[in-house]
């Protein structure tokens, strides 16, 4: 299961079998050096209806270059770290492998955690007991749109970290950071469980400012998908080092 | 109404950004599609704006070279040229009750996209119409239509091009502007309760026909036959003759091409007859997919069947053998198409053709048979003319319609 650290987290995301000539295992592994502490790993599906442009190219790639739930498995179970891994994909996949095969292997690959942003919490019965058989985390997302009595029934069911959506949209790096996350964490306080803000963070400054404002921890995908298009695997462990030490300065202020 | 569940098809899988909209149209549709003075409305600017009730026409040639008496619903007379007024109208009402002052569609063959921008027009809505680059191509007339009723047609380059990737990026916008945007679904398809409320909405049809068949016919029709892709034509068709037992209900998918799958594409839109459960744009539903559950691109010669998914409840009605699925592929269709202008003086929809084409392969479709003219064909003419020998005679008009 996913345990945060005590000082202000980083989470990062990049897309399997993007870009095509890179190892999962080597982008991995760049994570865990350059100080994250939780890394999803985009198992990519055709139809990304919550992904910005940046994710949604990366997933075309990965398609196109042959990037299967099969060979996501085995690339993520030769990564050699301890690093908690998180798989990110959407539900069609994990309901054509089987819900509870899925699971099991990602179990099985090392995978402690899955998140599925197709699927709120109200169809996710059956993949939350396998999630419980198998001892892997189910993380939700909260959404500026989400209501007080919605949230109750997401912080019911989740477990790792909640998943808090810093914006209306589609993933993607953004320029700053929006009003409505510091309202969304500011309507979060009074639960427990570690919250973690994505969507649209880029540079240590927002990450600083999250922290700030009562988040556990930050997330951060596009940035890096697109480094890693650019620059490979160094530009990862360099930039997960930046936004992890923006994300502790923001916790020291 | 909300607990309607079909047979474990159906559900509500989208970001959790937009389930509070989803939530909020589900109470606005169940006050609203029974609330007398919003019914009384829409029935009215049915009437007076979209042109119902449209006439069942018996078809005199088709009737006497296929040995029984056909009826065709002439939706493509409802304004605008097809089903689509239908549901765009009730639901930019919709909008309006929940004070949303934007719309957006995602838009196929175009018949949706502009069944939207008209409704929103008439309604003094914002409206966005998302539409695949390679159907921006084929249905200049459908995006000439939108834009010269204020709306925006958007492009959509991702993926194929064409219908699925539309929605997709629909969804996007919607989970980026829902507080004051709805979504204004083209079909039976999409999270509940948008599969429910477009069958509900377009239900007039079947309501229409069975009154209409029996003041003309003084029966009910031993078939009704209607062209599936999404299948907003076909639920609306269907549904005032679920309960009666002894009309047979045809559902005629796009066979494309071929039923056999190569590569990543199915060259048929057939999910009903070949597709695998699945989840895709916010339902569980028949598929078209690969064995990891990526979905496949399909293909029609018309861009208004060409879907990779089909509405749950439709799904739900073949699973339990109400409603028998079937296939006119590419050239089934065409010759319907040619053969139906020539016969009748009714240009059809491609869509429609399939319905259409069913009459030259099924046997027993009784002595009345109904058929679902979901739009007119006005649209097509530049595919088919490319499609057929009529090119050379055509070039002239093409010059046209290229302007």
């Amino acid at each position: 299961m996913i345990e945060l650290p005590e000082e202000p987290a980083l989470i990062t995301y990049f897309t399997a079998g993007h870009p095509r000539d890179v190892d999962v295992a080597d982008v991995i592994e760049a994570f865990e050096r350059g100080g994250a502490d939780v890394v999803e790993v985009g198992l990519p599906f055709s139809e990304p209806i919550a992904d910005g442009p940046t994710i949604q190219n990366a997933i075309t790639e990965a398609l196109d270059g042959g990037m299967t739930p099969d060979r996501y498995f085995e690339a993520v179970a030769s990564a050699d770290v301890d690093v908690p891994l998180v798989c990110m994909t959407y539900y069609n996949l994990i309901l054509q492998r089987g819900v509870d095969d899925f699971v099991a292997d990602c179990k099985e690959a090392g995978i402690e955690g899955v998140i599925v942003p197709d699927l709120p919490v109200e169809e996710s019965d059956e993949l939350h007991e396998a999630c419980r058989r198998h001892d892997v985390d189910l993380v939700f997302i909260v959404a500026p749109t989400t209501t007080d009595e919605r949230v109750e029934r997401i912080v019911d069911r989740v477990s790792g970290f909640l998943y808090v959506q810093a914006r209306l949209g589609t993933t993607g790096a953004r320029e700053d950071v929006s009003g409505e996350t510091y309202e969304a964490l500011d309507g979060l306080r009074g639960y427990e469980v570690p919250k973690a803000v994505g969507f649209g963070v880029s540079e240590p400054e927002h990450a600083s400012e999250i922290v700030e404002g009562g988040a556990d921890g930050v997330v951060a995908g596009s940035v890096f998908v697109d480094g890693l298009e650019r620059d490979g695997v160094e530009f990862v462990e360099e930039k997960a080092r930046e936004l992890k030490q923006g994300a502790v300065e923001g916790g020291d202020s | 109404m909300t607990d309607e569940v079909f047979g474990g098809y159906g559900g509500q899988y989208v970001p959790e950004a937009l389930m509070p909209a989803i939530e909020e149209l589900e109470e606005a549709y169940e006050r609203y599609l029974d609330d007398d003075e919003f019914v009384e409305e829409f029935e009215r600017r049915l009437g007076d704006y979209g042109g119902r009730p449209t006439p069942l026409y018996h078809a005199p040639t088709t009737s006497e070279r296929i040995g029984a008496d056909v009826y065709l619903k002439r939706e493509d007379l409802l304004h605008g040229g097809a089903h689509k007024l239908n549901n765009a109208l009730g639901q930019a009402l919709l909008a309006k009750k929940m004070d949303k002052d934007r719309v957006i569609a995602e838009t196929g063959a175009g018949q949706h996209g502009t069944a939207t921008a008209m409704a929103a027009a008439a309604l003094d809505l914002e409206c966005e119409i998302y539409m695949g680059e390679k159907d921006i191509q084929r249905q200049q007339p459908n995006v000439f239509r939108m834009r010269l009723m204020g709306a925006e047609v958007v492009p959509v380059d991702a993926g194929s091009g064409t219908l699925k990737d539309a929605i997709n990026e629909t969804l996007r916008d919607w989970a980026t502007n829902v507080e004051d945007t709805h979504y204004v679904i083209g079909s039976v398809v999409g999270p509940h309760p948008f599969p429910s409320m477009v069958r509900d909405l377009q239900a007039v049809i079947g309501r229409e026909t069975r009154r209409q068949i029996q003041e003309r016919a003084g029966r009910l029709p031993d078939s009704v036959v209607a062209c599936a892709g999404g299948g907003s034509n076909t639920m609306g068709a269907f549904h005032a003759f679920r309960d009666d037992e002894d009309v047979e209900l045809y559902a005629v998918e796009a066979g494309g091409s071929g039923l056999d799958i190569e590569d990543d594409r199915a060259p048929h839109s057939a999910s009903l007859n070949v597709g695998e459960e699945g989840v895709l744009h916010g339902a569980r539903t028949r598929l078209l997919q690969d064995e990891d559950g990526q979905i496949l691109e399909s293909h029609s010669l018309s861009a208004g069947l060409d879907y990779s998914g089909v509405g749950p409840e439709l799904a739900y009605l073949v699973d339990t053998g109400r409603v028998e699925p079937r296939t006119a592929d590419d050239t089934e269709a065409l010759e319907a198409f040619h053969q139906l202008s020539r016969e009748e003086g009714i240009i059809p929809a491609l869509e429609s053709a399939h319905a259409v084409a069913l009459l030259e392969k099924e046997d027993d479709l009784g002595d009345v048979v109904v058929v679902n003219l979901s739009g007119r064909g006005d649209k097509d003419l530049d595919t088919v003319m490319q499609e057929s020998a009529l090119a050379d005679d055509g070039s002239m008009l093409r010059e046209e319609g290229d302007r």
